[in-house]
């Protein structure tokens, strides 16, 4: 019965994982069309706000919940007005130029910070005891967060004006730029808010994961995968194709092996589009945010 | 017809790579030719791209993992066979076949083209992800362990069906080039065929390719089953002139490299990403001992530099602009004939009423 | 005169989500026709020739070309069956040139040589000669409706579906294509869809009247302008 509720545990934990680094992307995919490669980077990023506004003192969750997103959704704003703008429905282009920002990013980590990091943070929080397993009560915290999070998409996008606004320019920018919106503005603010998303995003995993300059790249296969797989539609996309990918990842994890639990997600994924090329919510819940 | 001047063009690159076979050899120290092997391999990734991407307009991200299981396939199947004989068949099968999976999926599963990059650089990095984790001594294929991040040494390439006749660094130099040149001819013979221009046709569009009866999936398919081909050709030579393979090959800065060769030497020609990459792997290795700018910085300005101003890359924009410009002559020329034409018959129109 | 039919259509009907762009069609199409689709915007023509070019799978019905089932298969496989077709927007090689264009089509079906000269010959027909080397994407959008004619007439179809293909053409570029398309008639049946009335009465005999995704009436040309029903479907409701 323990390893039933641990194992459930750690399958639940593999999801909300997925969710909270796809989220970021899936609402600038949601929105724009435009995957974002420098995705990775902007979860990065976000780890190494934490950590050195952690080494100089500031309070962890402070840092965590507010100054990572912050500092990101920053620095994605200034990303959408200095190169993103200019590639607007030229999405092979807007791929290749996220890439080259990706590795800017990287490269510029690395400059100034090396290509190590001197001090890490743990996991706060300890652990608990479920029967003869233990836990990381961080992980319940993560889970609790994931939740926090697309209730708060939800919340945003359904009852806010923004969100209104957002979702009639994500179903035709013509007809919202006809009625006065300036979807200018509102694809940088988007831009901002997945960035800002992102960085909470890594801030939170940069205890589990550590940081580092490249820490991007284990992030953003999986992020793109359940983008894709999830579909258009940002939150029953992400959630729908967190939830299944996760599971399947959880359950062969638990069989096999970690290894072989990636490689499931993987073939999953690949099958998912052959079936469904535009992603889970191309086919069902077609109408949903 | 551009046909005959593209040709002429072509065979004088195949007769300035021969030339540079036979002497360079006598003329640059050993280690300079060892590590020109490792470039001309790199070379040959960079054709693969520039045939389906250029060519085929297959947006493919992950090359690289095509490139990299190439080199694995050989490594392993050289350990395991006591030669490389049969390994260097392996590799390129193993890359193919791989590459036809994938294609399949994608191609037959009509998935879009922003889709198919992203999902061709999820599965090099999942390799990526994979490869790294495989220290332990139960990840082997047959006697060869994988080796985790540290990767496998590579048995060098030996004379056919003579194991312990390995070949001296100039010696796979001469076969790595041969087979450069190879691949280039086969390349440029490939987008001249029936089934080469097709694919540029599809590429153009795709619907009206369907409309005149091409099945574009199949098209796709197999154009990018050779391209995957070719580059588990390069991974051959990668893993002879490196000396061993490691999961770095899938990485995120190895699929971007790909891409940059292709992007900053043209879509669209086949010699300008191979000259991309030789440039590029020379910079690089130039920077490395600079230490002064990180790569990865310079590499990324380079490629949002290129997607600004030069979409297109620096052959074909330059190509481009002289054959519009021509056409534009052409146009002009007729419009003006036909202007006097309409105006005579105007003249004479007035002159009744 | 009637012979066989050779394009039917049972019950045919194509919704996206609650449309009915298309609502239970039965068409008929005899050999050697040269038959015209009309209607007001929205009233289905479109959608209608996408389901009979394979480009859409309609939602109930089927499309029987010949006695093959041509409903939901890809469009290649219906253009495999000698079926031509020229679609609303422009669908040709842009960044190739004229020749290229014709020739990808004739060389699906022939060999080299023998493509070589159907390219040729059909440069002629099309009076795109002077053309042949320039890129397509450079063309005006007649010239370029008329290199699509020719990658078209290339293939030897013995169905040629054209959508639209005087849209945008000046009084003579029109006449030329009406021209032409009765040239083409001569041994191929056809369906036009158009909306250009005048051009209508230079090629077709008969007149199918689509309405709001069904058929309102089948008939020649006069007795279709004269029908108060189809006065009423293009200038609006009159309130008694």
């Amino acid at each position: 019965m323990d390893l039933f509720i641990a194992l459930v545990l750690q399958i639940v934990y593999g999801i909300a994982n997925l969710v909270l680094i796809s989220m970021g992307l899936a609402i600038i995919f949601g929105m724009m069309r435009v995957i974002n490669l420098a995705h990775g980077e902007f979860l990065m990023l976000g780890g190494y706000t934490v950590v050195i506004a952690t080494n100089h003192g500031v309070n962890m969750w402070v840092a965590m919940l507010i100054l990572a997103p912050l500092v990101v959704g920053v620095i994605g704003i200034i990303v959408e007005r200095c190169l993103i703008q200019f590639l607007y429905g030229r999405m092979v282009d807007t791929l290749l130029a996220t890439w080259g920002l990706s590795l800017l990013f990287i490269g510029l980590v690395t400059t100034l910070f090396g290509a190590q990091t001197e001090t890490t943070i743990s996991p706060p929080l300890g652990f608990i005891q479920i029967g003869a397993y233990t836990s990381s009560a961080y992980q319940l915290l993560l889970i609790f967060i994931a939740i926090v999070l697309s209730l708060a998409v939800y919340a945003v996008l359904k009852l806010t004006k923004l969100g209104l606004v957002a979702r009639a320019t994500m179903q035709s920018a013509d007809m919202a730029s006809a009625l006065g919106v300036s979807t200018k503005r509102i694809y940088m603010i988007t831009f901002g808010l997945g960035a800002a998303v992102s960085g909470l995003a890594g801030g939170l995993l940069a205890p589990v994961t550590g940081v580092l300059p490249n820490i991007g790249a284990t992030y953003i296969a999986k992020a793109f995968i359940t983008v894709i797989s999830g579909g258009a539609a940002i939150l029953a996309g992400t959630t729908s194709a967190s939830i299944l990918l996760g599971g399947i990842n959880g359950i062969m994890s638990f069989i096999t092996g970690p290894t072989l639990g990636e490689v499931a997600l993987l073939a999953a994924a690949i099958i998912l589009l052959r079936l469904m090329p535009r992603g889970i919510t191309g086919r069902f819940f077609r109408k949903s945010l | 017809m551009t046909w005959g001047r593209e040709n002429r063009w072509r065979v004088a690159v195949v007769l300035i790579g021969l030339a540079f076979t036979l002497f360079a050899p006598g003329v640059l120290q050993l280690f300079t030719i060892i590590n020109l092997t490792t470039a001309i391999a790199l070379a040959i990734l960079a054709l693969s791209l520039a045939l389906i991407w250029g060519y085929g307009g297959i947006l493919c991200f992950g090359q690289t993992a095509f490139f990299g299981i190439g080199a694995y396939a050989y490594t392993i199947a050289a350990i395991n066979f006591g030669g490389s004989t049969w390994a260097v068949l392996v590799a390129v099968l193993a890359a193919a076949a791989f590459a036809a999976i994938i294609g399949y999926f994608v191609f037959y599963g009509r998935v879009s083209d922003v889709y198919m990059a992203v999902i061709t650089l999820t599965v090099t990095l999942i390799l990526y992800n994979l490869l790294r984790r495989t220290s332990g001594p139960e990840y082997k294929i047959g006697s060869a362990l994988l080796g985790g991040f540290n990767g496998i040494t590579s048995p060098p390439l030996n004379l056919p069906w003579a194991p312990y006749s390995m070949l001296f660094p100039q010696h796979v130099f001469y076969v790595a080039m041969i087979a450069l040149i190879a691949a280039y001819v086969f390349s440029a013979w490939l987008v001249q065929t029936h089934f080469g221009r097709v694919s540029v046709a599809v590429r153009e569009n795709e619907l009206r390719a369907e409309l005149l009866g091409y099945d574009i999936r199949f098209y796709k398919l197999a154009l990018f089953t050779i391209g995957g081909a070719l580059a588990g050709l390069g991974g051959i030579f990668f893993a002879n002139g490196v000396g061993r393979v490691t999961p770095d090959m899938f990485n995120l800065y190895s699929s971007a490299l790909a891409i940059i060769w292709v992007i900053v030497g043209g879509r669209g020609t086949l010699v300008g990403p191979v000259l991309g990459s030789f440039a590029l792997f020379y910079l690089i290795g130039w920077l490395g001992t600079q230490n002064t700018v990180n790569i990865n910085l310079v590499l990324g300005i380079i490629l949002i530099i290129f997607v600004l101003v030069v979409p297109r890359g620096l052959l074909p924009t330059l190509v481009r602009w002289w054959d519009a410009g021509r056409d534009r002559r052409a146009m002009q020329r007729r419009e003006l004939k036909l202007r006097r034409r309409r105006g005579t018959r105007a003249a004479e129109a007035t002159h009744e009423g | 005169m009637r012979g066989e039919i050779v394009v039917e259509t049972r019950n045919l009907s194509m919704h996206f989500g609650g449309v009915k762009a298309v609502d239970r069609v039965n068409f008929n199409l005899w050999e050697n026709e040269l038959r015209c689709l009309i209607g007001p915007n929205g009233a289905g023509k479109s959608t209608f020739f996408k389901c009979l070019t394979g480009q859409l799978t309609p939602t109930a019905g089927d499309v029987v070309i010949r006695d093959f089932t041509a409903t939901g298969r890809q469009p290649h496989e219906v253009a495999r069956l000698g079926v031509g077709i020229k679609t609303q927007v422009p669908s040709v090689f842009d960044g190739l040139s004229v020749e290229e264009n014709v020739w990808l089509s004739a060389r699906k079906w022939h060999n080299a040589a023998r493509a070589k000269s159907l390219t040729r010959d059909t440069l002629e027909r099309l009076q795109l000669g002077d053309i042949r080397g320039l890129q397509v994407g450079l063309l005006a959008h007649g010239q370029r409706q008329w290199v699509e004619l020719g990658m078209v007439v290339a293939a030897e179809p013995w169905l040629v579906l054209l959508d639209e293909p005087a849209a945008g053409m000046t009084h003579e570029e029109t006449e030329r294509t009406a021209e032409l398309i009765r040239e083409i008639n001569r041994t191929a049946t056809m369906i036009v869809v158009e909306h250009d009335m005048q051009f209508i009465r230079m090629i077709s005999s008969r007149v199918t009247v689509f309405h709001e995704g069904q058929i309102l009436i089948e008939d020649t040309m006069d007795v279709i302008t004269a029908d108060p029903r189809v006065r009423e479907v293009y200038l609006g409701h009159r309130h008694p």
